[in-house]
């Protein structure tokens, strides 16, 4: 329907003397480690992905990988060395600084993984940050930044420094200043992984309302699995700067494009990531009470068990989109094949 | 495969250079011992002095035509009209000057209470006392026009220092280009003789406070550019892009990411700025700046021992409180208060400086005795201290071993060894050099090293230049062999390394001039004072690397070295002292700097080096003899410097010490 929000075409990212030069006369087909023996190394191999208005694409990957790379060329922190990136149909290589700082300053919010806060400032300044840059005036400034950080819940922190926040509290002032001057597009550069384990789950749950409250186009990078099948409309898996499958956690979990997708899905528990609307075919129909296309096979467990049918419709927002077979639910749920 | 060949071409490599190494060396004691049996012809052992190009004269014509012709003389004088305006406000406020604003004297009592009331805000009470204290005793001591002479320089040299050196740091952060071409020239700077920041300076700004104050500022810019480069470098990549993803323009992001982000550093540079500009300050009693300086080195001049005395504890005071007080701020962070607090209470230190300085002013007007201490009311013992000190130099004992020391040191140590360094030939002695440079560090410092000290030869200075290195090298030596020891011991126990450690520190920020005090008052005015004023000086780098060193070894390689059994002292020969030498040796590189810096001044006390050339030279304009002197202390440091530093790193990085 809309154009997508963001859009790489052919997207490389190498590093070395002179990047441009030798991706000129580079031959097709050389891998990172061919690569890395010429004395380059490749941040982003050939990369296109399309991030649609809306949704939470999950970049994920080992260290290394190059996820975060490809994150930093979409907002253009890093240029990158052939392919195009267009970022609301605008291509972003093409933008003079002024009008990159204007697209950051009305577009993008950023969250970084060790918080990225000015120590000198307050956490009210730093959430007024971006809006100070933008230049406007102090008690609008004031105003916004309070009311967002109302949103992330840090009422009456305002005037602590970051150094007097916990780690959870500081990654929430991270979080408020992203959102501060309300951009569209909405990056998360593994926001979560500095925290403790339990922090962390709150802060997904967190992440989530927020989500559902705003509904912004958000590019989220990490390296923990469970989080991107937690969190993710569509999951990008990464090694060594290329992307190797990208798709919904179902299909990334019922049909993993490579060996190495493979080796990444195999502790996952399968039954929690796929849903009954990932298992229905259209055309058939079935008969009696149908389930809904949202829950998992394991919220079925119960039901998959003792139902007699052999084929059991699903429905999407109460519309019959096609039925399942209550063996394939089966085999996932038992893990089987 | 690939790994062992380059492996063995390595080890090739390092075989070439130790056969060069030690070729050179041969050869060299060759040459010398040829002049000992007096075959070698005297050009082979002094180059003849027809041989030695005019580069005094050749500087002397660019200076002049870079003074007069390029007009920089123009241009400096103008700037010290500037420069004067400021200095004469900031005399007039501190001690009275009859300029404007007319307004000073400020009464000493005021100025005492408001750095008690800065000190207790960035430091608490300690240092509200150390800083009142200080200027309590300077006034009492009948010492506050003096002191107040050198503090009315200080305070305009030090924030000019700061602003340039700033500034230029920024540049140099910004274009690596300007960067390369700063470093070289920072680093010559730091290692050129303080005598040949000040001539300079008289020439083109005039004798008294201006020129003073330029020597003071020229002297101080170097560390605060590198800490500023190094603090911009240090700015966290996350900070820079939440910055840039904030929509930041350039001009924003210095000013509202970099900067604030690299506070520490820069603060850090400031502590240097001032505690550099102290020390310079003191100095330039040499170009005749009143001051602490100038009346420590007239009360040293003619012997009165118990006023330099006192001049000296004012001026270490002086010294200490502004490093504690700068070092306080350094480590202060921004509080935050409550919502709803007053504003009274958010303001409260600013409101009670101000009460206290207004307050303090007011009664002074009324008590003269706050307002100014005169020269009868003073405290000084001068005197006194001076019959006590010559009563205990008078003390048989005392006096045999300090005559003990002088004759063992001059009749066995110091003057053998002055007399064989210069009795090896000029070449062999390069030969030499070149020699250790190439075994300890490697062919690219060997050829520079070689080239430095032929320069040296070339400018006709080098039997003067062999005995400034004697006076170094031998009293550097010493200091290895009481500091090494004195720092093995305190790094033993946690709370001596401590407090030696403290103790360190606090000498390390004394300025230099300091260090004459002691070594006049036990040996007089003798070489033994010269080699005994290096001495100590430079010993102080040298025991607090040491501890540092010793007590960074990773603990568990201390542990299995006790757990394979070792004792103490095996684990301290195998384990700690391989593993602590890098570090050492940066204590060791300090050292010598430090003696270069010193043997110039001692040459007050009366030597026959570079140093008394040099000083030579200030009450004249041969500017191009001052610069070919100073380069020469430059030169002969930067060998140093470059191949022990060299040495470290690459054992540093063989260790995988990082």
């Amino acid at each position: 329907m809309d154009r997508p929000v963001i859009s790489a075409k052919n997207v490389w990212k190498v590093f070395g003397r002179d990047p441009k030069g030798y991706l000129k006369t580079m031959p097709d087909g050389r891998s990172f480690e061919d690569i890395r023996a010429d004395g380059y190394i490749a941040g982003v191999r050939d990369v296109s992905v399309d991030v649609a208005r809306g949704e939470m694409l999950v970049i994920m990957g080992l260290s290394g990988s190059g996820k975060s790379t490809l994150v930093r060329c979409f907002s253009r922190l890093h240029e990158i060395t052939s392919g195009t990136i267009e970022v609301d149909g605008e291509v972003i290589g093409d933008l003079s600084e002024k009008e990159l700082i204007d697209l950051r300053r009305s577009k993008m919010g950023m969250v970084f993984q060790s918080f990225g806060l000015l120590p000198h400032r307050t956490v009210l300044d730093n959430i007024a940050f971006p809006l100070e840059m933008r230049g406007q005036d102090r008690h609008t400034r004031r105003a916004r930044a309070l009311e967002v950080i109302k949103l992330v819940g840090l009422e009456g922190r305002e005037d602590y420094f970051p150094r007097e926040l916990s780690g959870g509290q500081q990654q929430r002032v991270g979080i408020a200043r992203s959102l501060a001057i309300e951009p569209d597009i909405w990056f998360l550069d593994e926001p979560f992984s500095a925290l403790d384990p339990l922090i962390r789950r709150d802060m997904q749950d967190e992440f989530l309302r927020l989500q559902g409250i705003l509904g912004k186009t958000i590019v989220f990078i990490t390296h923990d699995f469970d989080e991107a099948l937690r969190l993710a409309d569509r999951i990008a898996i990464m090694k060594d700067g290329a992307v190797e499958q990208c798709d919904t956690p179902d299909q990334i979990v019922m049909n993993p494009a490579t060996e190495y997708v493979a080796r990444f899905i195999e502790d996952v528990d399968r039954a929690r990531v796929i849903h009954a609307g990932a298992l229905a075919r259209a055309g058939q129909l079935g008969e009696g009470a149908p389930v809904d296309s949202r829950a998992t096979v394991k919220q079925l467990a119960h039901q998959l068990v003792n139902d007699q049918r052999a084929i059991i419709p699903v429905t999407e927002n109460g519309k019959a989109i096609g039925a399942m077979s209550r063996q394939d639910a089966l085999d996932i749920l038992l893990k089987v094949g | 495969m690939a790994d062992l060949t380059t492996n063995s071409a390595s080890s090739v490599v390092l075989m070439t250079r130790i056969k060069a190494g030690y070729g050179l060396i041969v050869f060299a004691i060759g040459l010398t011992l040829l002049q000992y049996a007096g075959a070698l012809p005297t050009w082979l052992h002094r180059l003849p002095d027809a041989a030695v190009p005019p580069f005094a004269d050749w500087l002397n014509a660019i200076f002049n035509f870079v003074k007069d012709d390029l007009g920089l003389l123009t241009l400096t004088r103008f700037l010290t009209e500037g420069l004067e305006v400021l200095l004469d406000t900031t005399a007039n406020l501190l001690f009275g000057k009859r300029r404007w604003p007319n307004l000073g004297p400020i009464p000493w009592s005021a100025i005492a209470a408001t750095a008690a009331v800065v000190g207790y805000y960035l430091g608490g009470w300690r240092i509200a006392a150390l800083a009142g204290g200080t200027f309590v005793w300077t006034a009492l001591i009948g010492q506050w026009d003096i002191a107040m002479q050198t503090m009315s320089v200080l305070v305009v040299a030090a924030p000019l220092a700061f602003a340039i050196g700033l500034g230029l740091g920024i540049l140099a952060w910004k274009s690596p280009g300007f960067d390369a071409v700063l470093r070289p020239i920072l680093s010559v700077l730091q290692t050129l003789p303080f005598f040949t920041y000040l001539l300079p300076a008289v020439i083109f700004f005039k004798v008294g406070p201006t020129a003073g104050a330029v020597a003071t500022i020229v002297y101080a810019i170097p560390p605060m550019i590198l800490m500023t480069t190094l603090g911009l470098q240090k700015v966290s990549p996350e900070i820079v892009e939440a910055g840039k993803m904030s929509g930041c323009t350039r001009w924003q992001m210095l000013r509202h990411v970099y900067i604030p982000a690299a506070r520490t550093e820069i603060l850090v540079g400031v502590n240097q700025v001032i505690m550099l500009c102290l020390a310079m300050v003191v100095l330039t009693a040499f170009i005749g700046m009143p001051g602490l300086g100038a009346k420590l080195l007239a009360m040293m001049g003619s012997f009165k021992i118990g006023r330099s005395f006192e001049i000296g504890v004012t001026i270490v005071l002086l010294a200490v409180t502004l490093d504690r007080m700068s070092k306080a701020w350094v480590v202060k962070l921004p509080e935050h208060f409550e919502r709803g607090t007053s504003f009274w209470v958010r303001h409260r230190f600013l409101l009670l400086a101000l009460a206290a300085f207004v307050g303090f002013t007011l009664i002074a007007q009324v008590v003269p005795i706050l307002s100014e201490v005169g020269r009868k009311q003073s405290w000084s013992q001068g005197k006194e201290i001076d019959n006590l000190i010559k009563g205990f130099l008078a003390i048989e004992a005392v006096q045999a071993v300090t005559g003990s020391i002088r004759y063992v040191l001059n009749i066995w140590v110091l003057n053998p060894f002055r007399e064989f360094l210069l009795s090896i030939p000029m070449p062999a002695f390069v030969m030499l050099i070149a020699g250790a440079a190439v075994l300890i560090a490697g062919r690219r410092e060997a050829w520079l090293a070689a080239a430095f000290f032929g320069l040296v030869a070339l400018t006709g200075w080098w039997d003067r230049s062999i005995i400034t290195l004697y006076s170094v090298l031998s009293a550097v030596f010493i200091a290895i062999l009481l500091g090494v020891p004195i720092g093995v011991i305190a790094a033993r126990k946690e709370k001596r390394a401590k407090a030696v450690l403290l103790v360190c520190d606090t000498a390390q920020t004394f300025p230099s001039f300091i260090y004459l005090i002691p070594a006049i008052m036990l040996f007089g005015i003798t070489a033994t004072s010269v080699v005994m004023s290096i001495l100590i000086f430079s010993m102080v780098p040298l025991v607090r690397y040491t501890i540092e060193g010793l007590r960074n070894v990773p603990a568990e390689m201390t542990e299995a070295a006790e757990m394979s059994g070792a004792t103490r002292m095996q684990k301290l020969v195998n384990v700690q002292l391989p593993l602590a030498l890098p570090t050492m040796a940066v204590g060791f590189n300090q050292a010598i700097m430090f003696a270069f810096f010193m043997v110039i001044i001692a040459a007050f006390i009366g030597t026959q080096d570079l140093g008394q050339e040099l000083q030579r030279t200030l009450a004249g304009t041969d500017l191009g003899k001052n610069f070919v002197l100073g380069i020469c202390v430059t030169l002969m440091a930067l060998t140093f410097d470059m191949v022990i530093m060299k040495w470290a790193e690459e054992k540093k990085r063989r260790l995988g010490l990082g």
